[in-house]
């Protein structure tokens, strides 16, 4: 976890809480900080708390206990409107009775700006997004992602240092949000923004930003870069969370040196990297990554453990196939391999030995 | 497509035009929807837009005088309103015939009635002259009546006389056109056989005594359900029959007659030789000296045509005066300023409801649901209590001796002898239908307030913007349409209401409902109520054609 007293920090949540109706916390002792030009992003199921935490951050919602500080300064009594966020919005807000032009003039009217000042900053603002003949339409007009780009625009138009998106891609097609996705960390990276995006796509998640917060039960689960996130959960909710997985339950056997030893239910030991467990005897999630799985004998390790599987299905998915097992009692143990050349299809019914690294596959708690 | 290459109409798979197949084949789903609607569209047609149209009507319409009085109304055209004498002797005559007949039918008062809103005192001079109508050549009568041993006091002598007896062709066109007067006159049908045609020839010899009796058989069959031989003619008759033969080349017409009761008549003419002739115009001076009265006739002249915009003049402080429309005098003008007086009002109330409804509908959209139904409840319930309990309600609140006074009073705050007046004025009207309207304007702007997402109020704050900016650049310009239709409805509603201002509005504070009213069942003037009715609705709709120009009505949400 960061540390909360980084002095770089340019954002920072310390020991925030946050309770609606004095009964229940739906953000729990939250401590987070990032520096200048970080593009993190809140992950999470709903009702996690990450929107709640956002919502902090632009001021709409007040913090219950705890200190949230921009650029060193803490920002609990500063009204929204004058802590210069730059916010996306999940339905992009854009206000139907003004133009476009005029949607991005808003900001910069309120701010007192001339009308020549005004009007080139809109003018660069729309062409950056790549919107400038549109300044004299409405936004009923325009399409999801016309209208995406326009409130992207305008979050951005007053220069803020720092921009907040809430699920800002949630209503669009999937092709779409991937060109988005694309286009917004570029323009984020280019102009040197920090941005805090919330979202529960755990692929937009990983393919944008610098870090990811991953949020559970009001709580951080893991904060990392994605590929750690991804290789390296540190407990089974992110495991589970981020990505395809595999679980065996069991039983530590033995810790030793950063191995662990773990018998699961089924009877077979096997050789892990425990991950948050501690001592042997306690109970434990295994959790292997399904394109770590390895069932081509020659392709295994020396020394390796294997476990015998019975093949339930196949499935043919173009660029890979994913082949359903039944390993140690669980029915649902998925394998993915690339379509390659000298690949092998396996038929159901088959049995097999699979196996894999002991560092792909970590002790988690139960 | 090759229907994009081809040149005509495009044409379906069997050849005929599309345009047709497509029409064919929703013929049917029309005919439904029609027959679905049709019960109340028939229900609406008939109940409400024909009697408002009719009702409309009455504001030109203007048979009564042409009716009632159809021979005076053509022979007073030629009659020089400007001239400042009264009508020679002709229109008089005509008079007394149109007259006579619309006694025995009891039609002259009800154009009394009608020309006195035109010109106080000429009710009371039909009246009165209708029960007169016997002055008119009573000697003459006696002498027709004496002379032969009273033999033309026989009713089926008359009959023959005037059938020109059994070889007669008898005069169809005659009957004809007395029939369709005396339709007009009362209303009623004329249709059918009466049992008379009056002869050829004497209506070619005596055409006013010919017409005189018709009118009497075609009345006394119809109306009365007599049989014509078997009555008495009216005097009407004889006084005809003595104009005719005292006429110049009278006396050589009756001589020269030679059909029935030729040696009856001819009598009767020989002692009619030693009276003057009747003069008509004498006799009504004789019965009202209003009748020389050139005020009265020009009044008659101004209102002969059948269609009048007198009504409408009317309604805008104006009158028809010799020269065409003319202001009415200072102490009569009273509906342009009820007119702007309702408007004002409405105006003002209009605003008061906005004022107090906007934040209350504000309200209510950002509660949450379940304490919004219930304060929604709270909106409602004047509805559902009765119109006029409210507004008794008021009286009771406002009158001198009410509540709120008492209350200020019992502070101190007003003089026990310098009650407020509240009600019986402008103030009463305003206050008591600002609270019946306000759930009209509260309505329609909660339902829009609740479609504007509050993201849009939070991206104007993250913009920067304060909170009032907020409000006033993106709030209120998305609760407009809101804004627009309630204030549309209450207008409306209120430029139209009756009860309410009737009960608090006293002298000051009425509508021109409320005269509208007076006139539909007090002064029974219901031309000039529907004149009122139709100017009334013509602001209406043209201040909804310019609420459309200006703001535009798709902008217009009732929910």
């Amino acid at each position: 976890m960061a540390d909360a007293s980084n002095s770089d920090a340019f954002v920072e949540f310390e020991r925030v809480q946050k309770s609606y109706d004095g009964e229940t916390l739906v953000v729990k002792d939250l401590n987070l900080s990032l520096p200048k030009g970080e593009f993190l992003t809140m992950l999470g199921p709903s009702g996690s708390g990450k929107t709640t935490c956002l919502m902090m951050l632009a001021g709409f919602e007040t913090a219950t206990h705890g200190d949230i500080r921009l650029d060193g300064t803490s920002i609990n009594n500063i009204p929204p409107h004058k802590r210069g966020i730059g916010m996306v919005f999940q339905n992009y807000a854009l206000f139907p009775h003004m133009t476009i032009a005029e949607n991005l003039s808003f900001p910069l009217e309120v701010r007192g700006l001339g009308k020549s000042d005004r009007e080139a900053k809109v003018k660069r603002a729309l062409d950056m997004v790549e919107m400038g003949t549109f300044g004299g339409r409405r936004p009923a007009q325009l399409s999801g992602g016309q209208q995406q780009r326009v409130a992207l625009a305008r979050a951005l138009v007053f220069e803020p240092e720092l921009v907040l998106m809430d699920e800002p891609l949630g209503a669009l097609d999937k092709q779409l949000r991937e060109k988005m996705q694309f286009e917004i960390t570029h323009l984020a990276h280019q102009l040197g923004i920090t941005t805090v995006y919330v979202t529960h796509d755990q692929t937009e998640a990983l393919t944008m930003s610098d870090r990811v917060a991953v949020f559970n039960d009001g709580r951080i689960q893991q904060l990392a870069p994605p590929d750690q996130l991804y290789e390296e959960p540190a407990n089974s909710f992110v495991a589970q969370f981020i990505g395809e997985n595999n679980t065996l339950e069991g039983v530590i056997k033995e810790i030793r040196e950063g191995h662990a030893l773990v018998q699961l239910d089924g009877g077979e030991l096997i050789a892990c990297t425990p991950v948050n467990v501690s001592e042997a005897g306690q109970r434990t999630r295994v959790s292997i990554r399904p394109e770590r799985v390895e069932y081509n004998k020659e392709r295994l390790q020396e020394g390796a453990h294997t476990l015998k599987a019975e093949v339930l299905e196949f499935i043919y998915m173009g660029d890979i196939f994913r082949t359903r097992l039944r390993v140690a009692g669980n029915k649902d143990f998925i394998i993915k391999t690339r379509n390659a050349p000298d690949q092998v299809r396996l038929q159901p019914g088959q049995q097999i030995e699979i196996g894999w690294l002991p560092e792909d596959c970590r002790a988690l708690d139960a | 497509m090759s229907d994009t290459t081809q040149s005509g109409p495009v044409l379906s798979a069997d050849g005929t035009p599309l345009k047709r197949s497509l029409a064919r084949a929703l013929r049917m789903q029309k005919v439904r929807a029609l027959m679905l609607i049709a019960p109340l569209l028939i229900f609406i047609l008939l109940t409400f837009i024909l009697p408002i149209a009719d009702m409309l009507f009455r504001s030109v319409e203007n048979r009564i005088v042409a009716d009632t009085l159809s021979e005076t109304v053509v022979t007073l055209e030629e009659w020089d309103a400007m001239s400042g004498d009264a009508p020679g002797e002709a229109v008089y005559e005509s008079l007394y015939y149109d007259l006579f007949v619309a006694a025995e039918a009891k039609e002259h008062t009800k154009l009394g009635t009608r020309l006195n809103y035109e010109q106080t005192g000429i009710s009371s001079l039909f009246r009165s002259s209708g029960r007169k109508m016997d002055d008119f050549g009573e000697d003459h009568v006696e002498a027709i009546e004496d002379a032969s041993d009273g033999a033309l006091k026989d009713a089926a002598l008359w009959y023959e006389i005037m059938t020109g007896g059994s070889s007669d062709a008898g005069n169809t066109e005659l009957l004809k056109a007395q029939r369709s007067k005396m339709a007009q006159l009362t209303g009623e049908g004329f249709g059918g056989d009466i049992g008379f045609v009056p002869g050829a020839d004497i209506s070619e010899t005596f055409p006013r005594l010919a017409r005189a009796y018709t009118d009497f058989a075609l009345f006394v069959a119809v109306m009365d359900g007599d049989v014509v031989a078997e009555e008495d003619p009216w005097e009407s008759v004889f006084v005809a029959f003595a104009q005719e033969v005292q006429a110049p080349g009278g006396a050589e017409k009756i001589a020269g007659y030679t059909g029935p009761g030729a040696a009856e008549l001819q009598a009767a003419a020989a002692a009619l030789a030693d009276l003057e002739p009747i003069s008509f115009k004498q006799t009504f001076v004789d019965i009202d000296e209003d009748w020389e009265d050139v005020g009265n006739w020009r009044t008659i002249q101004t209102y002969s045509p059948k269609y009048t915009s007198g009504y409408f003049l009317n309604s805008i402080d104006m009158q028809k005066g010799v020269d065409g429309a003319e202001a009415r005098p200072e102490n009569q003008q009273i509906y342009i300023t009820l007119f702007k007086r309702t408007m004002f009002m409405s105006l003002v109330i209009t605003g008061s409801c906005i004022l107090l409804g906007y934040p209350v509908a504000w309200i209510l959209a950002n509660l949450p649901t379940r304490t919004a139904n219930l304060l929604m409840i709270l909106v409602l319930l004047p509805f559902w209590t009765s119109l006029l309990v409210r507004t008794s309600a008021w009286k009771v609140m406002l009158q001198q001796q009410g509540v709120i006074n008492d209350v200020l009073v019992w502070l101190g705050l007003v003089a026990d002898d310098a009650r407020l007046v509240m009600i019986n004025n402008q103030f009463g009207t305003i206050v008591a239908m600002t609270h019946i309207l306000l759930p009209f304007m509260i309505l329609p702007m909660y339902s829009v307030m609740q479609t504007i997402n509050p993201t849009y109020l939070r991206a104007a704050k993250s913009l920067g913007a304060t909170n009032w900016t907020a409000f006033w650049r993106v709030y209120f310009p998305q609760s407009v349409p809101g804004i627009g239709a309630g204030s549309i409805l209450v207008f409306i509603l209120s430029i139209g209401y009756y009860i309410t201002p009737e009960i608090v509005g006293g002298t000051k504070g009425v509508f021109i409902s409320n005269r509208i009213a007076y006139h539909i069942s007090s002064s029974l003037n219901w031309g000039l109520a529907a004149a009122l009715g139709t100017i009334l609705l013509a602001v209406v709709l043209l201040l909804y054609w310019a609420y459309d120009k200006i703001v535009g009505i798709d902008n217009v949400k009732l929910g």
